[in-house]
């Protein structure tokens, strides 16, 4: 049942997006093999849907423990910027020190700069009461002015032509690649396995029911003594640690370096599809790969049909939609019915 | 040192930057009023300067432009409305969603105009009056639009508090479930608040882009719906407030310009950070007091209302 909505959802967002194309004049059949069939028929292809699923996978993870309890961090965009500021500023700094340790203790320091952040949010929401959808997303706007700073000031690359860019991370500082003949790197196995503790985590643990419950029916919670504040910190701390995970793999995995942009919204992305995967792990996992198939699509089609790829933009968003509006059949029953000689007036809408 | 005629000229830009900031807080203002709140103010504002600007530019005309922004704004509210009030899905998620979709719909719509630039209308200036020293330059040589949301803002002050309409909209707000038992549409009423947080929202893209910095770039309202989320809890859902929020946030963007071009040494991206620091700081302040937030706050904000019987 829990996956009729979601699954819908998918269906309408690709009849919408067909619809789409062929109001932009092209053949939607085309279109829609450019979009979501060509991106993905050969191994690379395969490989890259990975690499852009990994980010969104663990931030859409995080951000999904803290839905469930009405904390509504939706600035995971800002906590990856951050954490690869954090994990490619230490492997900068590393230079070519070698050794086991170094890649996972940049992981660890994008990780923690991701937690950082976040912690802001959570500060201003336990001690001044402050709304975190606003702040974190404020947050977002700063983050990104920050790397804008660093590489275009201290850290850009005296190589670099005079691009916004900072110097390539040394082999030592790089995630090591999975698939010969792809770019397919560690990044996808360490987001798999943090699903499988996220679902640990979820289902098993006592934390996340109190989180639950607060969500739920928040008098009760405050009833049966469940700490408020201790569920803010839990929920922005995990959002930011993976985000900030998320981040220092882009870095030291996909991109190898510094730059401007370093995520095409993915921490926006994964807001949609926490909710397409009804803030569960194992629905999470495959509307990853449904969004990470939207931006690859989305590059595909831009160079074969010259469409701007902002329509992955509008694919997200109407998959979005259709899934608000799939519940509503779900959840309540239609009943048509004219206006009965009742007392009240005003009930003229459909959904009863 | 700073002379009179500077001074005047930030006052005067400080009032031209705030402009779209109040417009677009002031709709979201009358939105929540009703009880919903709409996240998309961003996308809204971002579609509206999409298509004021490609209407303006295939046009030639700013009014056209201007109205199309602001019919696109609606538009987009209309699709929010349809889901949150009709179809009874979350706000918080509705209201991002659209601000996603308008992200993207204005880019793929202003794809195209990258790089045109709209032929510019001599500034405007009533004449004789605006001679006056300093306050001629600030009270009678504004764009027109700043009048205007002058008028809009002292127009819902008007509406909220001294009509029976207004009181209405309120009570849909604060006690949705009351105002249904007395033979109100709540719905209807809440689909009109929201349709208004639309058009203001669209003006406030379409001044942006037609008007303000007569170009389209992708993304180019910079978080600026947000901010005026933001302007509505500061402004403790009062509509003159709105006004003293959106120019303090207008000078702090002036400011800016103003310091860099001093060129003290801060690097350009700091500066950039101001508005969204202070919207931070303002939040804190206003938020700190939770029964404040609380007696402010409209009753039933983002909470779904379902007629029974």
């Amino acid at each position: 049942m829990a996956a009729i909505a979601p699954l819908s959802a998918a269906l309408l967002t690709v009849v919408g997006g067909a619809i789409l194309f062929s109001s932009l004049g092209h053949n939607s059949v085309d279109a829609f093999r450019a979009f979501f069939v060509t991106p993905v028929s050969d191994l690379y292809g395969i490989g890259e849907l990975s690499l852009k699923m990994a980010p969104i996978l663990l931030c859409a993870l995080g951000l999904a423990i803290g839905f469930r309890g009405n904390v509504w961090n939706i600035g995971a965009e800002g906590q990856l910027i951050v954490g690869a500021i954090c994990g490619g500023g230490f492997a900068l700094a590393l230079g070519k020190i070698d050794g086991l340790w170094v890649i996972p203790a940049i992981l660890l320091t994008g990780a923690i700069g991701g937690m950082a952040w976040a912690s802001i949010a959570a500060v201003l929401r336990t001690r001044f009461n402050v709304n975190e959808i606003l702040v974190t997303l404020m947050l977002t706007y700063i983050a990104g002015l920050l790397l804008s700073y660093l590489v275009y000031g201290p850290w850009r690359s005296p190589t670099g032509f005079n691009w916004p860019v900072s110097s390539d991370l040394a082999a030592s500082a790089r995630l090591p690649r999975l698939i010969p003949g792809t770019r397919l790197n560690l990044g996808i196995v360490m987001s798999i396995v943090f699903t499988g503790c996220a679902w640990l985590f979820l289902a098993r643990s006592h934390l996340s029911y109190r989180m639950e419950v607060v969500g739920l029916a928040p008098r009760a919670a405050r009833y049966a003594g469940f700490d408020e504040h201790k569920l803010v910190w839990t929920s922005l701390l995990i959002g930011g640690a993976a985000a900030g995970l998320a981040g220092a793999i882009e870095v030291s995995g996909t991109i190898g370096k510094l730059r401007e942009v370093v995520s095409p919204g993915y921490g926006f992305a994964a807001i949609i599809v926490a909710y397409i995967g009804r803030l569960h792990p194992v629905g999470i996992f495959f509307a990853s790969i449904l969004m990470a198939l939207f931006y690859v699509g989305g590059e595909q089609i831009k160079v074969t049909l010259g469409v701007p790829s902002a329509i992955t933009g509008i694919f997200q968003g109407m998959l979005l939609f259709s899934l608000l509006m799939s519940d509503v059949l779900i959840n309540y029953r239609l009943r048509w019915y004219h206006n009965r000689p009742i007392a009240t007036k005003g009930n003229t809408h459909a959904v009863s | 040192m700073l002379s009179v005629d500077l001074l005047t000229a930030i006052l005067v830009a400080t009032l031209g930057a705030g402009t779209p900031l109040a417009l677009a807080a002031i709709g979201e203002l009358v939105s929540e009023r009703a009880g919903v709140l709409n996240l998309g103010v961003e996308g809204m504002m971002l579609v509206g300067a999409a298509v004021g600007f490609v209407a303006t530019a295939e046009s030639e005309s700013m009014v056209i432009g201007i109205l199309a922004g602001m019919g696109a704004g609606i538009g987009l509210s209309l699709i929010f409305a349809f889901l949150t009030l009709t179809c009874l899905a979350n706000q918080v998620a509705t209201g991002l969603a659209l601000t996603i979709f308008g992200t993207g719909t204005s880019a793929l719509i202003g794809a195209g105009y990258t790089g045109t630039v709209l032929v510019v209308r001599d500034s405007f200036s009533i004449p004789v009056l605006s001679d006056i020293p300093v306050l001629g330059a600030l009270l009678f040589s504004l764009e027109p639009m700043t009048y205007l949301s002058l008028v809009i803002i002292g127009g819902v002050w008007f509406f909220l508090f001294r009509s029976r309409s207004g009181l209405v909209l309120r009570g849909v707000g604060d006690a949705p479930a009351a105002a249904h038992a007395t033979g109100m549409s709540v719905i209807l009423i809440r689909y009109m608040a929201v349709m208004f947080g639309g058009a203001m929202a669209g003006l406030a893209g379409a001044f942006l882009s037609v008007i303000y910095t007569p170009v389209w770039v992708e993304n180019m309202t910079a978080g600026r719906g947000w901010i005026a989320v933001a302007l509505v809890v500061f402004a403790s859902w009062q509509p003159l407030r709105v006004l003293a929020g959106a120019y303090l946030f207008g000078g702090v963007t002036i400011l800016q310009f103003h310091i860099q071009g001093a060129s003290l040494g801060i690097p350009s991206q700091f500066l950039s950070m101001l508005p969204y620091l202070a919207t931070i700081v303002v939040l804190v302040i206003m938020s700190s007091d939770a029964m404040r937030v609380k007696l402010n706050t409209p009753a039933s904000l983002a909470k779904p209302f379902r007629a029974e019987g």
